[in-house]
């Protein structure tokens, strides 16, 4: 009797139901509920050969090389600029010089928008969230010393990237460059703008025109530059949920391909040179699943829908940013923690190549030493974790493999939406998007005022301000005078008669429908500047107005 | 009770460049829902554009949303042409990314408080109620 009284009282399993657990509802950070425990059960419906596969081979949910990170890491790529383009130029030499593999150029606002550092517009803003360009001269300085042959740029821009993308192919045939050989990414996704970021400066349609112009551009001159990185990323920041980001993001990639095969380009040659940009949020693994999900679902889409075969149609590449919307004021240093767990997200989910934020972002722009930090994240995570050993070391998790199929089904149901709208220019056009993302902002900000999500420093643990002071890199309204300087040199040593003429062709090309880039490329020679180009388009094209939502 | 019927107005303003509206997007949703009445610019207007709105739809108090960095040249300029209108009470209120050492002179040139990232929504309409000139 004792023996079976204690039997009794130790040893009677506890049914899963019954046991208590510390919270009602477990979700991730896109607030969506996550199981206490998952089995074979969740993953009966996912094909170890046909969803799962082997790394290398389609629908390449395991990563599109067979090697992993084995064969070749990822390129770590910090995005950087700001201030003057000589600061600029200085700070990529620093960071190639500690072993940065790729560059990233951030534009300032006033580029961004397509103005002059002398715009009236422009006051307050030059050289602040990135480096100030105006004109080829811009361009040559930021890139003096640095071979273009050798080392690959990305351009973070997007309402004018043509402009951007004119510049630095001059820059680098002035260097000695060969077309031919020079890689790099142009962001150039204009969609996302229209959803999420807001740069805009031209309406969508005739927007759209001039990222197929980039493609037809560089499928022909330029074959190994990538013309445009379909992004994600601040459709997530502007507060989609990870399922938003891929749905959007995917189906704005469809978007692209569908408007380049319109302009008769082949899906075989351009397609290969998109890729694709994503955020890598707190919830570790909402991401890693996001990220097998993109592969597998534009490998299927991109051979169910557009008929493609060749691997590199299939094959999605992408980018990865830590999530700059995680950073915390309060605290900053906890930022060190949160990019370095984001960061390994984004390598187990198999991203190409890599930023890492600053801890100081959520107060300014970098200080080297912050951004050196950042980069050493990287290199810690490529060197001593062993994570880069083994190819998807979490494939086959009953966990990730049931996530992903999630994510995969999810999106799949708002493409389904979207193209009963009639495409992503329409769903942006009745505001679908945009409204989506405000409402998950707005649930997410509620969920975390009730406490049912927590920011550690923030609503949770927080201390007295005076613990979170940490250098800052402050740029004042002295850059804006040392770039309007250069600007009337630049303006006072070129030909004014071949400025205007470029300019007309510029506009003659917009209003024939002709590719725009040749006549961009002249006028960008004759050191014609980004807002008098983006002017000349603006008197054909028209603004875009946002529709109220 | 004449006071307590007639809703605050508040503008949220979107100056500059930048077109981060996430935050600004938010805080009018929070604001309505606890009870006031919101008027939203929209993106890249001017400080000028602004004050002419705050005229225009009588608002008790202006948010304005900078996370670009150009809030020393923008905010003051807002302040001063609200006040050159004669809206001496109308609060002004500042959030986004701003560094701790540029909150004094905000404030002393007329930004009553300013915002930074982690702010709770409830906690910028509360100090909105309790900031507000009532009308009379």
């Amino acid at each position: 009797m004792a023996t079976t009284e204690i039997a009794s009282t130790q040893f009677t399993p506890v049914s899963p139901s019954q046991s208590k657990e510390r919270k009602s509802h477990f979700c991730t950070v896109s607030l969506d509920e996550i199981n206490r425990l998952y089995t074979p059960d969740d993953i009966r419906d996912v094909e170890q050969v046909t969803d799962i596969g082997q790394p290398g081979e389609f629908p390449y949910t395991r990563g599109i090389h067979a090697t992993g990170y084995r064969g070749k890491l990822w390129t770590m790529r910090q995005f950087a600029g700001f201030s003057t383009p000589e600061e600029t130029n200085r700070r990529f030499k620093y960071l190639l010089k500690e072993g940065q593999t790729g560059l990233s150029v951030a534009y300032d606002l006033p580029t961004l928008m397509g103005y002059d550092a002398d715009s009236s517009l422009s006051e307050g803003e030059v050289g602040k969230c990135g480096v100030a360009v105006s004109s080829l001269a811009d361009m040559e300085t930021l890139f003096d010393g640095i071979d273009l042959e050798k080392v690959t740029v990305s351009q973070t821009i997007n309402a004018p990237a043509s402009v951007l993308l004119a510049m630095y192919l001059v820059v680098a045939e002035k260097q000695g460059a060969d077309w031919q050989k020079i890689s790099g990414t142009l962001q150039n996704d204009i969609l996302k703008e229209y959803i999420a970021q807001k740069e805009w400066i031209y309406p969508i349609r005739p927007a759209m025109k001039l990222v197929v112009d980039t493609f037809e551009f560089c499928t022909a001159q330029v074959p190994k530059y990538n013309p445009i990185s379909v992004s994600g990323y601040h459709i997530r920041e502007a507060g989609a949920t990870a399922l938003q980001e891929l749905a959007f993001t995917l189906r704005d990639g469809i978007e692209y391909v569908e408007w380049g095969v319109s302009a008769g380009l082949d899906i075989e040659k351009f397609v290969p040179r998109i890729s694709f940009f994503f955020n890598a949020h707190n919830d570790f693994f909402e991401e890693i699943a996001k990220y097998r999900a993109a592969r597998r679902l534009w490998a299927r889409i991109m051979r169910d829908r557009f008929g493609a075969r060749s691997e590199r149609t299939l094959q999605l590449r992408f980018h990865t940013q830590t999530a700059g919307v995680s950073l915390t004021v309060q605290q900053p240093l906890n930022n060190v923690v949160r990019v370095a767990i984001q960061a390994l997200a984004g390598v187990l989910g198999g991203t190409q190549s890599l930023h890492t934020d600053s801890y100081d972002e959520a107060l300014a722009l970098p200080t080297d030493r912050a951004a050196l930090l950042a980069l050493r994240t990287q290199q810690i995570i490529a060197e001593e974790s062993g994570v880069a050993n083994t190819v998807d070391p979490l494939g086959g998790s009953y966990f990730v493999e049931a996530f992903t199929e999630k994510m995969e089904q999810g999106a799949r149901d708002y493409f389904d939406r979207i193209d009963a709208m009639g495409g992503m220019v329409e769903a942006i056009e009745k505001g679908f998007p945009q409204r989506e993302i405000q409402d998950s902002a707005y649930q997410y900000q509620k969920a975390l005022e009730a406490g049912e999500q927590t920011i550690v420093g923030v609503n949770k643990y927080q201390m007295e301000a005076a613990s979170t002071e940490i250098p800052i890199l402050v740029i004042d309204e002295s850059v804006r005078h040392h770039q309007i300087e250069r600007l009337e040199q630049t303006r006072a040593r070129r030909d004014e008669g071949a400025v205007a003429r470029t300019l007309d062709n510029i506009r003659r090309a917009a209003q024939t429908q002709a590719n725009t880039l040749p006549a961009t490329i002249e006028a960008v020679r004759e050191y014609a500047t980004l807002g008098e180009i983006c002017s000349a388009l603006r008197d054909v094209y028209g603004i875009y107005e946002e529709p109220a939502i | 009770m004449a006071q307590s019927e007639r809703k605050i107005r508040v503008l949220v303003a979107k100056p500059g460049l930048d077109g981060h509206d996430r935050g600004a997007k938010v805080i009018a949703r929070a604001l309505r829902d606890a009870g006031m009445e919101v008027i939203y610019t929209g993106l890249r207007q001017t400080p000028e554009m602004i004050a002419a709105a705050a005229l225009q739809e009588d608002v008790d108090a202006v948010g304005v949303s900078i996370l670009s960095g150009a809030h020393n040249t923008l905010c003051p300029r807002i302040v001063s042409l609200l006040r050159n209108q004669g809206m001496n009470d109308t609060l002004v209120i500042l959030g986004g990314i701003v560094p701790q050492e540029d909150i004094p002179k905000l404030k002393e040139q007329g930004v009553a408080e300013i915002f930074l990232p982690g702010t709770s929504t409830q906690d910028i309409a509360k100090f909105i109620r309790e900031n507000v000139k009532p009308r009379e």
